[in-house]
């Protein structure tokens, strides 16, 4: 059992690297879609820390993206082209912790005042800060108001990705498989029977809503050099609500599953354009006919909700 | 009597017009059994809350172990050894019996999230420890082969038991129980009845027990509480308890003393 989980990471790290290293060998189009895999299961397991694990149902993960994407961009936009070409790789790794800071820093002054409240009032609340994230991008003319910004430099690779998304699972699952993080599941239980044991809830719920933000700011950063282009609306709650569906759809609260889930729903619009304007038709049907079929997520393994 | 752990002195709760408590005033020495009984809507399960911080008291003071509890969150309250059962069962849905018991143990240990992410030997340490201690506690009530299933699927009496064993896992000097016979056939309430005088006994704790059942309180019981309409009417030992005439007519009704 010992050092197993780590072990894992630096596997899926070397493995992501290794990949990388051949991409140009890749169909262009592809492996655009598998990086935006990567960043979407980022999205995903750290929102499911939220949503699923810690059962605080937060509908403003894409404003936090959308922190970290402009942060990050802004960064590379500003000091890139004074650093040599060498140098690009640790400015794209300041960058992408910085955003995912200020983000973390956005979840905390979000966090703080909005889990006071629960269920459905806390979803609204989000719902609201996360588009008033995004309606102050838009509105300020330093990160490029309604345009965005453009001609980031295309610096994500499949390596990055993937990386941080191995960082990504390696960070939830291992605070939630520890004495410490059963917390976590005790406030999503019974938060009243979590605090008669000893656990302070609000702690738990402002790190998950911190942890969360930190890595929507990753994804965020490495969305923003990926796609080279930012726009406000990019980050509305349709943004968030795609998140979400993955978290349902995996299992709440099961990283594999939302693992799983974020791969298909990443890669299933993608193979739907063919058939063009009905994507987003079929796209929608065949959520409501999986969560009609499999309300307790599409892939739910183990113990957990089949205990009879 | 021994000294007082748990102090409440002239507590009065108010929800608007309601006055749920008024003027309680309660004492529990340490190692004690105290029984809290009362008909229904007496205010027996606000006093707990009351007692455990849930709510914090309109007027009067609750001192726990010399210091005054006022304005201190429940979750302090459980780490300074105040620890509890629901009258409707909590048990954490998503667990095992074994998590169950163990998340209650994570309150006393100094494990933070840096140790979880960096899974040093420390962590390792800490984890195979409060593992073998959890399972040490569920042998004690013979819980242990359940370990691995959901606490939830238990049958209802385990599932109080275990909730027992979750309290005790906080390492508590006050056990306050809830209601633990509710739902329980004469059997049980047997078994029940000398589980929590062993508790009391093995773990050296004083428990405060609230209780429909007459019969469990005053057979276990040192000295009981009587609560009606919020106001406590009686207090003394089992005997004296049955023979208090104020509470054969609120609790047993005016007709009759025949209390089993």
């Amino acid at each position: 059992m010992r050092g197993k989980e780590k072990i894992f990471l630096l596997l899926a790290i070397i493995a992501a690297m290794g990949v990388s290293c051949a991409s140009a060998s890749f169909n262009r189009y592809y492996l655009g879609v598998a990086i935006d895999v990567g960043i979407n299961i980022i999205l995903a397991v750290s929102l499911n820390l939220i949503n699923g694990h810690t059962g605080q149902f937060s509908l403003g993960h894409a404003g936090f993206m959308a922190v970290g994407g402009y942060v990050a961009a802004k960064i590379t936009l500003v000091w890139g082209s004074a650093l040599p070409a060498g140098a690009q790789p640790f400015l794209f790794a300041g960058a992408l912790l910085v955003g995912g800071i200020v983000a973390a820093l956005a979840g905390l002054a979000v966090g703080v005042p909005s889990l006071r409240l629960r269920g459905d009032y806390l979803a609204i609340v989000t719902l609201g800060f996360g588009e008033i994230i995004r309606v102050i991008f838009q509105t300020s003319d330093y990160f490029g108001a309604a345009t965005g910004l453009t001609g980031i430099a295309k610096l994500t690779n499949f390596g990055w990705a993937w990386g941080l998304a191995a960082v990504t699972v390696y960070v939830v699952a291992s605070l939630v498989n520890s004495t410490y993080g059963r917390g976590f599941i005790a406030v999503h239980d019974d938060e009243i029977a979590a605090s008669a044991m000893g656990i302070n809830p609000v702690r738990y719920k402002v790190t998950a809503f911190v942890v969360g933000a930190f890595f929507a700011g990753i994804a965020g950063g490495l969305y923003a050099h990926h796609k080279a282009v930012l726009s406000p609306g990019g980050f509305d709650f349709i943004k968030s609500i795609e998140i979400v569906v993955m978290v349902i759809l995996g299992g709440m609260g099961r990283t594999a599953g939302v693992i799983f889930a974020a791969v298909i729903l990443t890669i299933l619009p993608e193979l739907l354009r063919g058939v063009a304007e009905y994507r987003m038709i079929i796209y929608s049907l065949l959520i409501i006919g999986l969560m009609l079929t499999r309300p307790q997520g599409l892939f739910t393994f183990g113990k957990k909700g089949t205990a009879s | 009597m021994s000294a007082a752990l748990l102090e409440v002195e002239r507590v009065t709760i108010k929800f608007g017009g309601v006055t749920a408590v008024c003027d309680l005033d309660m004492c529990v020495g340490e190692r004690e059994l105290i029984g809290l009984i009362g008909p229904n809507g007496a205010g027996k399960t606000t006093a707990f809350n009351l007692i455990t911080g849930v709510y914090q008291p309109t007027s009067g003071s609750i001192r726990f172990c010399q210091k005054p509890t006022a304005g201190i969150k429940p979750y302090i309250l459980s780490l300074r050894g105040i620890s509890r059962t629901f009258q409707n069962i909590r048990l954490f849905a998503q667990m095992t019996v074994l998590d169950n018991v163990r998340t209650a143990m994570q309150g006393n240990r100094a494990q933070r999230v840096r140790d979880a992410l960096l899974r040093g030997r420390t962590f390792r340490e800490v984890e195979a420890r409060v593992e073998h201690e959890a399972m040490e506690l569920l042998k004690i009530f013979s819980l242990d082969h359940f370990h691995d299933s959901m606490g939830k699927s238990l049958p209802y009496g385990d599932q109080r038991r275990l909730e027992i064993v979750r309290a005790l896992a906080t390492q508590p000097k006050l056990l306050l129980l809830d209601e633990p016979a509710a739902g329980m056939n004469p059997t049980e309430k047997q078994e029940l009845m000398e589980l929590i005088r062993f508790v009391q006994d093995k773990f050296q704790i004083a428990v405060l027990l609230v209780e429909h059942d007459m019969k469990v309180v005053m057979g276990i019981c040192q000295r009981i509480n009587v609560l009606d309409y919020g106001r406590k009417i009686a207090e003394g030992t089992p005997d004296e308890i049955r023979a208090n005439p104020k509470v054969i007519a609120a609790y047993l009704g005016q007709e009759t003393d025949d209390d089993a």
